[in-house]
């Protein structure tokens, strides 16, 4: 086609035509007064929270054998891969000394139960997060209608912002395709790819479809979530019950998971 | 203009042709790095930023730096420096291509990068900083492009240039004071956590930066016609000399801050940096070579005698040139990364492949600052003429 000025306005009033038909063609998809926009809804079995929080009872585990199979439904669930390079490592949750999980809480002689006891460290989906605050693309967000702290592995651009932003050190990047470290696959959790990052995400598929997070599952009752701003919820007569201490609670970035010492 | 950079000696294109062979091998290094991941670089879980991020935050100085050229000529009318403001101005450019580079190679999923146009995020401030990098290198292309034109045609330049040039110079502190804020608004990062990052950067910021434009104003004498000038240089040698005094008053009152106070979170890192924690003292010999260099910087430019004769200011800039890029380069990221948040300690160096791709960048850096100083030098020859 000749790009002559006409050819060029006629085009211009094709555009034109189109864009102002984009309206009319809604108005024809609508049907009787319902929007033709996709919904999402919450599945009626659905678990609910305003903001889910954790209470991990320490007292319940003596040694690390003990988190192991706590760790192990989570990492398999989740198609975490295994590495033997340490610096590719990538972990969900994991057990850590009192002194790592705890650095500004720690005495000189410490409880010699307390210092014996492995800790089980994850993402504690702050009620004020400061990764979500440092992403630029809003890959990493808090979901408000239940607070937990997410992230689109496909949004993600692998910047690295997140885990620097994080004072828990709760997240991990793929330094490398993670599906050759997936001993045994689970279908019905998605894998990642190589150059973006990764946490836990509080098993909102699970959440999603009535169940209880899978560490919660393996735990023998010593870790239950709940609703922290429903009164009668299970975590709030926990934290009712028993003293508690939160990681790096003078940061500001008011943790959801709750440790009973 | 561009004409300029393809007419040349042979020692011009034997040097264009290193820089490309450079340039090429960092590329084929980064496609492995496409490939396999970041894996191939030296970073971990811990230390997630390393080499890429802290050359990217010294380069940001650098290109900050060039406004002290700027500054000078355009606020206070200072003639000398309008030999000389078009080199600053391009310096400026190259440093923002090769920043903007090292953070293209450091994501894991470059392809993505416009993610941080379609979703802006005004809260992050890696957003912010992408926005004030692309706008320095734009105000600075405009107007160094339409001033060297205008010196060609033996014009002054257009009127519409002047609130650009005014808007440059804050935009130049700028730049660096957004990267300095990447770090210190992190909580539970002790090491960065200090509202005098951002003055510190810019203090070795117009350091590093002048001290640069010195070399280079040596090079281009030694190799063309043109002669920066000795006053020029002498100026230049004088803002070099108290930037590097601020710098490393800024380094002392840290120092002062966190072992005065003793707070662990704060005394941890500069332990790691300069005595070593826990038996790790894998930078322990850098950052004293660092102090080292910039002290023998501060000696040699403070004395007159001294900064005046030329070979000794070249050793004093090369110095601290060196000195502030170990500082920034080594010690400032994985510094503060080490030890981690549960502190846990993982030391941080990087790779064969890390150091190639980074080498690559730094040359292509120089090609565009080649290609630049030869449009420059080549007006400037021809005018004269």
């Amino acid at each position: 086609m000749e790009r002559t000025r006409r050819n060029i306005l006629k085009l211009f009033g094709i555009t034109a035509l189109g864009v102002s038909a984009k309206p009319v063609l809604n108005a024809f998809a609508k049907e009787q007064g319902h929007p033709a926009e996709p919904q999402i809804r919450k599945g009626e079995k659905a678990l609910k929270a305003k903001q889910w929080a954790m209470v991990i009872d320490t007292r319940q585990f003596h040694s690390a054998h003990d988190l192991d199979p706590i760790i192990e439904a989570c990492h398999h669930a989740h198609n975490v891969p295994a590495f033997e390079n340490k610096n590719h490592e990538i972990k969900w949750i994991w057990d850590e000394k009192y002194h790592h999980a705890f650095p500004n809480k720690t005495t000189k002689f410490l409880n010699e139960s307390v210092e014996h006891r492995p800790f089980l460290v994850l993402c504690n989906h702050c009620e004020n997060p400061p990764c979500c605050r440092a992403c630029p693309t809003k890959a990493t967000f808090k979901r408000e209608s239940d607070g937990i702290v997410l992230m689109d592995f496909h949004r993600c651009i692998g910047c690295r912002f997140c885990m620097a932003a994080c004072p828990y050190g709760s997240r991990s990047f793929n330094f490398r395709d993670p599906r050759p470290g997936i001993a045994e696959q689970n279908d019905q959790f998605p894998t990642r790819m190589k150059g973006v990052v990764e946490k836990c995400n509080f098993c909102a598929e699970r959440l999603a479809v009535g169940e209880l997070p899978y560490c919660v599952k393996a735990s023998n009752g010593a870790i239950k979530v709940g609703d922290l701003y429903d009164p009668d919820s299970e975590v709030r007569q926990l934290l009712k019950e028993n003293y508690t201490i939160r990681r790096k609670q003078a940061l500001g970035t008011e943790p959801s998971v709750y440790y009973i010492v | 203009m561009l004409e300029f950079a393809f007419k040349g000696s042979k020692k011009y294109y034997g040097w264009m042709t290193g820089l490309l062979v450079l340039i090429g091998i960092g590329f084929l290094v980064y496609l492995k790095q496409l490939d396999v991941g970041l894996g191939i670089t030296g970073m971990s879980r811990d230390v997630s930023w390393g080499f890429y991020i802290a050359n990217f935050t010294f380069l940001v100085g650098v290109a900050a730096g060039g406004v002290m050229v700027v500054l000078p000529y355009y606020l206070h009318d200072y003639k000398a420096f309008g030999r000389i403001t078009i080199l600053g101005e391009f310096l400026a450019i190259a440093s923002v291509v090769m920043c903007v580079t090292f953070i293209l190679v450091d994501l894991g999923q470059p392809m993505r990068v416009f993610n941080v146009f379609i979703y802006m995020s005004p809260n992050s401030v890696l957003f912010w900083d992408t926005v004030v990098l692309q706008g320095y290198l734009l105000l600075n292309l405009i107007i160094g492009w339409n001033v060297l034109e205008a010196e060609r045609n033996g014009v002054h330049y257009q009127p519409w240039l002047k609130p650009l040039i005014y808007l440059s110079i804050p935009w130049a502190v700028s730049i660096h004071t957004v990267t300095a804020y990447l770090y210190c608004g992190l909580p539970g990062r002790g090491f960065w956590m200090t509202a005098i990052l951002a003055p510190r950067f810019l203090a070795s910021a117009f350091a590093a930066g002048p001290a640069l434009l010195i070399l280079l104003c040596m090079i281009v004498r030694k190799t063309t016609h043109f002669d920066p000038g000795k006053e020029q240089i002498q100026s230049l040698a004088k803002i070099v000399a108290y930037a590097i005094c601020v710098n490393v008053f800024f380094l002392l009152c840290e120092v002062f801050v966190a072992f005065y106070s003793k707070i662990p979170e704060h005394t941890d890192h500069l332990k790691y940096l300069y005595a070593g924690l826990h038996g790790h003292n894998l930078l322990v010999p850098w950052m004293w070579a660092s102090l080292i260099l910039m002290a023998i910087g501060i000696v040699l430019l403070v004395n007159p005698v001294t900064r005046k004769n030329e070979s000794v200011l070249t050793v004093a800039c090369i110095v601290i040139f060196i000195g502030t890029y170990i500082d920034k380069g080594l010690g400032m990221i994985s510094g503060g990364f080490v030890p981690n948040p549960l502190h846990h300690i993982n030391e941080y160096w990087p790779t064969l492949p890390e150091a190639m791709i980074t080498l690559g960048i730094w040359a292509l850096g120089f090609l565009i600052l080649t290609v630049l100083f030869k449009m420059a030098i080549g007006v400037k020859e021809e005018v004269r003429a």
